[in-house]
C-alpha cells in the first residue's frame, strides 16, 4: 500500500455507504406485485416517468469509463478526444425517431431486450441469436472498463497494491453492487442515479469554472497544451484536427452515436420508461450530460497545464493514463473535496455496471436460456435465471480486471463498438423496413463482423508498442479487399466500424436482391405496422409482468 | 398529456410510417460532422479556440431542433377524441396501399 489518503477515503466511504442503503432499498421502491418477473426486475416494471428516465439514462451513457477515459484521451492526444462531445450531440436527433418505435412495439409484444424485437419482427431464433451474443460480447468488456473506472479511482486514493490482492478494495466494492442488483433489480441503479449524477454535475462544474481561474485561464491552457503537442514526436496531436484525422474524428463521433443505442444497456433504460413522451422530453434534457462530458473533456488540457502525470498501476507496472483526473483532482483541489469527486466516479461505475449486467442478464435469460435451453420456463424461473445470471456476468468481470492485463478489456471495449455497429441493420433498420431479407441480414452481420475484426487487428499503435488493436483510426492506404489496395499511399484516416458497416450493408443488399428474386421465404413478421406507434394508454398494450 | 379515452388500435394496412415535416429538424445538428466549419484556433472565446466553444454551441442547437419537434409531434400518435375525426393512418392508407408490398411475399 502507497500513502493512504484519509480524508478523502473517509468521504468516499461514506457516500459509498449511502448508496449502498439506498440499494438495498430501492427493491422496495414503487414496487409491482412481485419480484419475480423480468418486467419488474429486469425493466423496473416498465413505469419510470421523465426525471427517473433522465437520471437512469444519463447515469448509464455517461459512465465512469467515459469520465475517466476522454479527459485521458484529450492528455494523450488533443483535439480528436474531443469527438466524443459531437458524438453526444448528433446521438439524440438521430436516435429520436427510432427508438419511439423501438418503445412502442417492444410494449405491445412484451420484448425485453433488442433479441426479442427482432424475433418477432423477422420470426427467427438464430438472427435474434446473433444479436443477443453480439450484444453479449460487446457489452461484458464495457462492465470490466467501469472497474478500471472505479480502480483508477481508488488507487489515487492510495490503494495501489500490486498482485491480486492489490484488487482487494475493487472486489469488495463490486460484491456490494452485485447484492443489491441481485435483490432490487434496475430499481436500485435508477435510484442510486439521482446520487451519483448530482455528485457528477457538482464536481464537474466546480473543476472547470475553478481550475482554470487558478492556473491562469484557458487561454494559457491551451498555449501550454498546444506547446506540449508541438515538442512530440507523433505527428496526429495537437489542440486542433490536421488534414488527415479530420475524417476520422467525423466518422468516430457518427459511428459511436449511431451504436450507442444498439447496446443493450442504453435501450433497456429506454424501454424502462412509461411512454412515449417521457422518451422524447429525456431527447430533449439528456443533452445537459454532453455539455458535461465536453467540459470534463477539457479537463485533459488542465492536466497537462498542471503537470499532472499518471500513475503506475502497481498491478501492471506501466503508467496508467485513466488516472489523470484523478490525479489532477488530488494536486489540486483539498482533500475532502477530492473525496466527492472520487465518490462521483467511482459511483459512476457502479450504475452503469448494474444496467449492463442486467441487460446482458436479460439476453441471456430470454434469448439463450428460454429459446434452447428451457422453452417452457416460467417468468418467475425467467427473473430467477436472470438475477443468478446478473452475478456470473459481474464476477465474470472482476475476473478479467484481476487476471488478465486490463489493456485487453481496452482492446475488446474497441471491438465491442465496432461489432455492436453491425446489429444496426436488424435492429434500427429493420423497425423502418422489412426489405432488407432475413439470410441477407445474417450474411452482412457475418462479413461487417468478420472485416471489422480483420481491420482492428491490422493496426498498429507504435506509441503504445502495440502491433495489433492499437486504435479504431483505419488508414486508407491500409485498407485492403483481399490483398487489392486501391487507395494505397493515402494517409486520410476513417473509423473502422463505419467502414465495417458500410461493407456489411452492401453485402446485405446484394443478398437480399438475390433472394427476392429466387422469392426465399423472408420469415414471418408477428408485428403490425399499428404496433409502432402505440403509447401509455392504448389498449393494444401487453400488461406488465404478464407473458 | 391528459390521457382521454383511448385511441382505436391505429393502422392496421399502410407501412406504418408517417410523414411530417417538422421530423426534418432532425438532420440540422448533423452539420456537426463536417469538422472543416470549425477546425480553426482563432476567435478565441474566454480562451477557448474556435473548434471548441462552436462545438459547444451545437448543445443549444441540437437540443433546440429536437424539443421543436418534440413540441410540434408530442400529441402523435392521433387521438380520436372527437368521433368524427378520421385518424391520420385512415388517411395514409390509400396512399400506402401502392407501397405495400414490402413483406407481402412474406406470409
Amino acid at each position: 500500500m502507497n500513502d493512504l489518503q484519509w480524508t478523502e477515503i473517509v468521504v468516499f466511504s461514506a457516500l459509498f455507504l449511502l448508496v449502498t442503503v439506498l440499494g438495498f432499498v430501492a427493491a422496495r421502491w414503487r414496487a409491482g406485485d412481485s419480484l419475480d418477473h423480468l418486467d419488474e426486475w429486469g425493466l423496473g416494471g416498465r413505469k419510470f416517468g421523465s426525471w427517473i428516465t433522465w437520471f437512469l439514462v444519463g447515469g448509464d451513457l455517461y459512465t465512469a469509463y467515459t469520465f475517466v477515459a476522454v479527459p485521458a484521451l484529450i492528455f494523450g492526444a488533443g483535439a480528436m478526444g474531443f469527438f466524443a462531445l459531437p458524438y453526444t450531440v448528433i446521438l439524440y436527433p438521430i436516435v429520436f425517431l427510432p427508438l419511439l418505435r423501438m418503445w412502442s412495439v417492444s410494449r405491445v409484444h412484451g420484448y425485453v431486450t433488442p433479441a426479442d424485437y427482432v424475433r418477432g419482427r423477422y420470426g427467427s431464433s438464430l438472427l435474434a441469436l446473433l444479436v443477443a451474443l453480439t450484444g453479449i460480447i460487446a457489452t461484458m468488456p464495457y462492465i470490466a472498463l467501469q472497474l478500471v473506472g472505479l480502480e483508477a479511482v481508488l488507487r489515487t486514493m492510495g490503494f495501489n497494491g500490486s498482485g491480486v490482492m492489490g484488487h482487494a478494495p475493487l472486489f469488495i466494492a463490486f460484491l456490494i453492487l452485485a447484492l443489491y442488483t441481485y435483490q432490487s433489480g434496475l430499481r436500485a441503479p435508477a435510484l442510486i442515479a439521482f446520487v451519483k449524477d448530482t455528485l457528477i454535475y457538482i464536481v464537474i462544474l466546480v473543476a472547470v469554472f475553478y481550475l482554470p481561474s487558478k492556473l491562469g485561464g484557458w487561454d494559457t491552457i491551451f498555449d501550454q497544451a498546444q506547446a506540449k503537442f508541438d515538442a512530440s514526436r507523433t505527428p496526429s496531436d495537437g489542440i486542433l484536427l490536421n488534414h488527415n484525422n479530420q475524417l476520422q474524428y467525423a466518422t468516430l463521433a457518427l459511428g459511436s452515436a449511431l451504436a450507442l443505442f444498439l447496446y443493450p444497456h442504453s435501450l433497456t433504460g429506454i424501454l424502462a420508461s412509461k411512454g412515449r413522451n417521457v422518451i422524447k422530453r429525456n431527447m430533449v434534457a439528456l443533452p445537459a450530460y454532453s455539455l458535461l462530458l465536453g467540459m470534463l473533456a477539457l479537463l485533459g488540457y488542465v492536466a497537462i497545464s498542471a503537470n499532472s502525470t499518471p500513475l503506475t498501476n502497481q498491478a501492471t507496472g506501466r503508467p496508467d493514463s485513466n488516472t489523470i483526473v484523478p490525479v489532477l483532482f488530488e494536486q489540486q483541489f483539498p482533500g475532502w473535496f477530492t473525496g466527492i469527486a472520487f465518490a462521483a466516479i467511482g459511483i459512476g461505475a457502479l450504475v452503469p455496471a448494474a444496467i449492463m449486467s442486467i441487460a446482458a442478464a436479460n439476453l441471456w435469460t430470454r434469448n439463450i436460456y428460454k429459446e434452447y435451453l428451457r422453452r417452457d420456463a416460467s417468468p418467475a424461473q425467467e427473473a430467477k435465471q436472470a438475477k443468478l445470471a446478473s452475478l456470473v456476468v459481474k464476477f465474470g468481470a472482476i475476473a478479467f480486471i484481476v487476471f488478465v492485463d486490463p489493456q485487453f478489456s481496452i482492446d475488446l471495449q474497441l471491438i465491442g463498438g465496432v461489432i455492436i455497429l453491425q446489429t444496426l441493420p436488424a435492429v434500427a433498420i429493420s423497425l423502418y423496413t422489412r426489405w432488407f431479407h432475413l439470410w441477407g441480414l445474417v450474411t452482412g452481420w457475418v462479413v461487417g463482423m468478420a472485416w471489422g475484426f480483420v481491420m482492428l487487428y491490422g493496426i498498429p499503435n507504435p506509441a503504445a508498442g502495440k502491433a495489433h488493436f492499437g486504435g479504431s483510426a483505419l488508414t486508407f492506404g491500409e485498407l485492403s479487399l483481399f490483398g487489392w489496395r486501391p487507395l494505397a499511399g493515402s494517409q486520410v484516416q476513417i473509423y473502422v466500424g463505419f467502414v465495417a458497416l458500410v461493407a456489411n450493408l452492401l453485402v446485405a443488399a446484394l443478398v437480399t436482391l438475390v433472394l427476392r428474386r429466387m422469392r426465399v421465404l423472408n420469415g414471418t413478421d408477428e408485428t403490425r405496422p399499428g404496433d409502432y406507434h402505440a403509447d401509455e394508454g392504448d389498449p393494444s398494450l401487453k400488461p406488465v409482468g404478464s407473458h | 398529456m391528459s390521457t382521454g379515452s383511448p385511441p382505436p388500435r391505429a393502422g392496421h394496412s399502410g407501412n406504418g410510417l408517417r410523414w411530417n415535416a417538422w421530423n426534418l429538424l432532425l438532420l440540422v445538428p448533423l452539420l456537426m460532422l463536417a469538422t472543416a466549419l470549425y477546425n480553426e484556433d482563432r476567435p478565441r472565446l474566454f480562451g477557448l479556440p474556435f473548434f471548441y466553444w462552436c462545438q459547444f454551441l451545437f448543445v443549444p442547437l441540437g437540443v433546440l431542433c429536437v424539443g421543436l419537434v418534440y413540441l410540434r409531434t408530442r400529441d402523435e400518435p392521433v387521438r380520436t377524441d372527437r368521433p368524427d375525426r378520421l385518424s391520420v393512418d385512415d388517411l395514409d392508407s390509400a396512399g400506402a396501399a401502392g407501397r405495400r408490398q414490402d413483406g407481402s411475399d412474406a406470409r
